[in-house]
């Protein structure tokens, strides 16, 4: 039987392969670069909804890890540029696959560093803390010179991926594409695995999951850890959409951001990101052009859904989940 | 550096640790008594701040601007409470963090609106401009004394508030337990709006401080609300005290670094390598003390009901 | 006599100027159903608590199979084959039934870093704990999920996954606490079943049950042991009928 929620999906999967046709049809190139930002801000909300939906952790540092994926690819894409070597005498690369992988390293190493030390908390400290932590590579990107400092670091020509020509927007929406489906599916199996279990049994009772003699901790700091490397990819993604990164994509702007997402869509529901994040494209670009005080707007209806909808647009649409 | 210009340093410090500890005290006591997290907290610093510049430029006394700003961040926290907080309490981190961060877009956006998108400056009022001398010669802004001097009158007011009146024993009761306060009798709903507005009204009159010091500017209160849970962590969460100890320590700890690291550092790099590491390490300092201490105490130097 | 499963040697835990538990001594042997029981306030939560290591005591010992495990704390007392059900059920209220008992099969396998063979399809899972419900009566709830259960059910799900970790003796904190007359008297048929091949230590207010169950009966009274012995034994004990069981009996 398909169940609503399935329902909803089908749609969603349709309208998102619906926009390269209908922007070729209507000669609206623009509406592919939508889409593009929808793929990115889901697949990152994708990270965020094992660690925040599955795990529970409510962080508000995640921006860090997407900055980290951003400057990883800008990073690398300058010194290919300039074919200069890097830290190590390394040299840089303008290889999507290879700056996908090193976002992928750097963010899991810089948030196996935060995570051992935050999870050891929990709660409103934990909220704190990884606030502080994103802060404090906030603040060091915009202190350290070599990368453009506060005006951050433009890169002209978007790196590129064998056979493909990632400069035309519609192959760059279908790597995009690629990528959400492979974060969705990663989710859906980490869900249904036994990791995915003990991750959902500590968010539901802590203390029962201590006492059959499971850690916590160590779950949760390996879900830490896939979430910021899924967050890294995405970072380096949108680096690469606007060929453009600064220390905005590290500010807490930016993690409230993708918290909005998620929780417009639906937390912990599979689909749950990518709604959200359509959502707020269409608003950021709907009410964006009709008025420039469209945060109020949001803001307020951002209260609306957390004081009166708690299951997010897909809780509206499909219902209360289903478990077991 | 000569010792006149530590002094400098050490008091722009102690005047930083003030203003931080006039809004970790208010978040803490709202996390104590109420358990919320408020990520809006800044947005009422920054209330404190346009309200203050908004009624000085009406007025021309700058006096009456400081009252009107912490009326008016009272109020605005008395109203965020009824509106929206009070639906809060009893509902997970991620429902408050969500909420009160769409409080901050509304806040923002709304004083956009209001004050249009330029900054306002407030001038230094006329009695308070001028300068002291410092040992060693150098002089320092008799404005910035008087702000260490409120927030030190704030901290052992807000210490008499909570250990010696009816309302401060209402708010310990709080504290350790919710359920036993209301069976007391003590109206909750009333007690928890007059916390609150306390705590606003303490980050409003932080932000009217400043406003003669820098620019008041929408924004202005979210870098001073990451430090004021800096200073939280440090300090430990729910307890006064550590709050106070915390913002002295962030603000020197703060001041010196980026006054000193790059001196210190230009011995074993150069001067040019120096002055770059110097400011992103002492951007950094903060964050590392704050790592330090959460090795060690991982519930703050002061945890609350210890 | 074999050795015992259990036992707990001069055992003694103050609060301030309150003697929690005050020099106990207590054993379970294999195979036998002990009934802990005593008035309300008597010290039965701490004992409990000193016994699973949730506390640590002031004096005395505890030893797990010979072995003293005094200094070590819940999940390491839990790894050396220590079950326990709590006195309020302590589920994962969103997982079904099934779910509840394969996390703690998961647990007892050691194995939680897995991540791509779905749960549901791990027969090394489920089938444990398919038939371990069964075992517990509730295989026509598996699919349940734990917070839509009755007040019983969780009980019997909270054995299961006890069960599950293979202990070598359970410690029930009041399985019967808010059940009615007909859930008592089920559960009681399950422990029945279940205590000669598990020694349990039972802490139970249903009289009826400790009776109907019990092969040895220890009394608490204000942190004392003040008699341990066969139900007949206990019935007749002055002291106990004088201190605890009063005009009930």
């Amino acid at each position: 039987m398909i169940t609503r929620e399935r329902l909803v999906e089908i749609t969603l999967v349709l309208l998102l392969a619906a926009v390269p046709i209908a922007a070729q049809l209507l000669n609206e190139p623009f509406y592919l670069t939508l889409a593009t930002r929808v793929a990115i801000l889901g697949l990152a909300a994708v990270g965020l909804n094992i660690a925040l939906g599955l795990g529970g952790l409510v962080s508000f540092g995640h921006a860090a890890f997407f900055g980290v994926g951003g400057y990883v690819a800008g990073v690398l894409a300058i010194h290919a540029f300039n074919g200069t070597p890097m830290l190590l005498g390394l040299p840089g690369t303008k290889l999507m696959p290879f700056i996908w992988i090193v976002a992928i390293l750097v963010s899991g190493l810089v948030a196996l560093g935060i995570g051992a030390l935050t999870l050891r908390t929990s709660g409103v400290y934990f909220i704190m803390i990884t606030l502080a932590f994103a802060q404090m590579i906030y603040y060091f990107a915009i202190s350290w010179p070599a990368y453009g400092g506060e005006d951050g670091l433009s890169f002209y020509v978007r790196n590129g991926f064998p056979g493909v020509d990632t400069l035309k927007p519609l192959p760059f929406l279908l790597i995009c594409y690629a990528l959400l489906a492979l974060g969705l599916i990663l989710f859906q199996v980490l869900r249904k695995s036994r990791f995915g279990a003990a991750l959902q049994g500590a968010r539901q009772n802590e203390v029962r999951v201590a006492a059959t003699g499971i850690s916590p901790y160590r779950i949760r700091l390996v879900a830490f850890v896939i979430w910021a490397m899924i967050t890294g990819v995405a970072g380096a993604l949108y680096a690469d959409l606007n060929r453009f990164v600064s220390p905005a994509m590290l500010s807490w702007h930016m993690s409230g951001e993708l918290i909005v997402l998620i929780v417009l869509g639906g937390v912990g529901r599979r689909f749950g990101p990518v709604v959200g994040a359509g959502l707020y494209v269409l608003l950021e670009y709907w009410l964006g052009g009709i008025t420039e005080r469209w945060q109020l707007f949001l803001g307020l209806m951002l209260l609306g859904v957390v004081l009166f909808a708690r299951g997010g647009l897909i809780g509206l649409l499909a219902g209360k989940p289903r478990h077991g | 550096m000569s010792s006149a210009l530590l002094v400098e340093q050490l008091l722009n410090g102690l005047q930083l640790g003030v203003m931080l500890y006039l809004m970790a005290a208010g978040l803490t006591l709202i996390f104590g008594v109420m358990g919320l997290i408020n990520l809006a907290h800044g947005s009422l610093y920054m209330v404190g701040a346009f309200a203050c510049a908004a009624v000085a430029a009406w007025t021309g006394s700058f006096f009456l601007a400081l009252i009107g700003a912490l009326i008016a961040a009272a109020a605005a926290g008395a109203l965020m409470e009824i509106l929206v907080i009070r639906r809060l309490y009893g509902r997970d981190h991620l429902d408050q963090v969500l909420a009160t961060f769409a409080l901050i877009l509304v806040f923002s956006e709304a004083t956009r609106w209001l004050f249009g998108p330029f900054p306002l400056y407030l001038d230094i009022p006329a009695i308070l401009q001028g300068t002291v001398p410092l040992p060693g010669g150098s002089r320092y802004q008799i404005y910035r004394l008087a702000i260490i001097g409120v927030g030190i009158a704030v901290a052992i007011g807000l210490y008499l508030l909570i250990s010696r009146t009816r309302l401060g024993m209402r708010i310990r009761a709080g504290e350790s337990d919710r359920e036993m306060i209301a069976a007391l009798g003590v109206d909750i709903r009333t007690l928890y709006t007059v916390v609150f507005a306390l705590g606003a009204g303490l980050a409003g009159l932080a932000g009217a401080m400043i406003g003669p010091l820098q620019s008041v500017q929408v924004g202005m209160g979210e870098p001073v609300l990451i430090l004021a849970f800096v200073v939280i962590v440090i300090g430990g969460i729910g307890s006064n005290r550590g709050a106070l100890i915390g913002a002295i320590l962030v603000g020197v700890v703060d001041t010196m670094g980026r006054a000193l690291l790059p001196g210190v550092l230009s011995g074993l790099l150069g001067p040019s390598a120096a002055a770059t590491t110097g400011s992103s390490l002492a951007s950094m300092l903060i964050y590392l003390v704050m790592v330090v201490i959460l090795v060690f105490r991982p519930r703050g130097l002061f945890p609350a009901g210890s | 006599m074999a050795d015992p499963v259990l036992s707990v040697t001069g055992l003694s835990r103050s609060f301030g100027a309150l003697k929690a538990t005050d020099e106990v001594t207590l054993d379970l042997r294999p195979g036998e159903i002990h009934a802990l029981i005593g008035p309300n306030g008597a010290g039965k939560s701490t004992l409990i608590n000193l016994i699973s290591g949730a506390l640590s005591p002031d004096a005395g010992s505890v030893h797990l199979g010979g072995m003293d495990v005094t200094r070590l704390g819940v999940s390491a007392r839990a790894r050396l084959g220590l079950g326990r059900t709590y006195q309020i059920s302590s589920l994962f209220p969103e997982f079904s039934a099934l779910r509840n008992v394969m996390l703690a099969v998961q647990a007892r396998q050691g194995s939680s870093f897995r991540f791509f063979l779905p749960v549901m399809a791990d027969a090394s899972l489920r089938d444990p704990a398919l038939s371990l419900l069964d075992r517990v009566g509730l295989a026509a709830r598996a699919h349940v999920i734990a917070a839509e259960l009755s007040h019983g059910e969780r009980r019997q799900l909270e054995l299961a996954m006890a069960l599950a970790l293979s202990p070598r003796l359970l410690l029930l904190d009041e399985p019967m606490a808010g059940m009615g007359p007909e859930g008592s008297k089920a559960m009681t048929a399950l422990l029945a079943q279940l205590g000669h091949a598990l020694p349990i230590l039972l802490v139970e207010h249903d009289m009826d049950a400790v009776f109907a169950l019990a092969d040895r009966i220890s009394v608490l009274v204000y942190g004392r042991i003040i008699a341990t012995g066969s139900v007949e034994e206990i019935r007749r004990d002055p002291e106990v009928r004088r201190a605890y069981l009063g005009d009930a009996a």
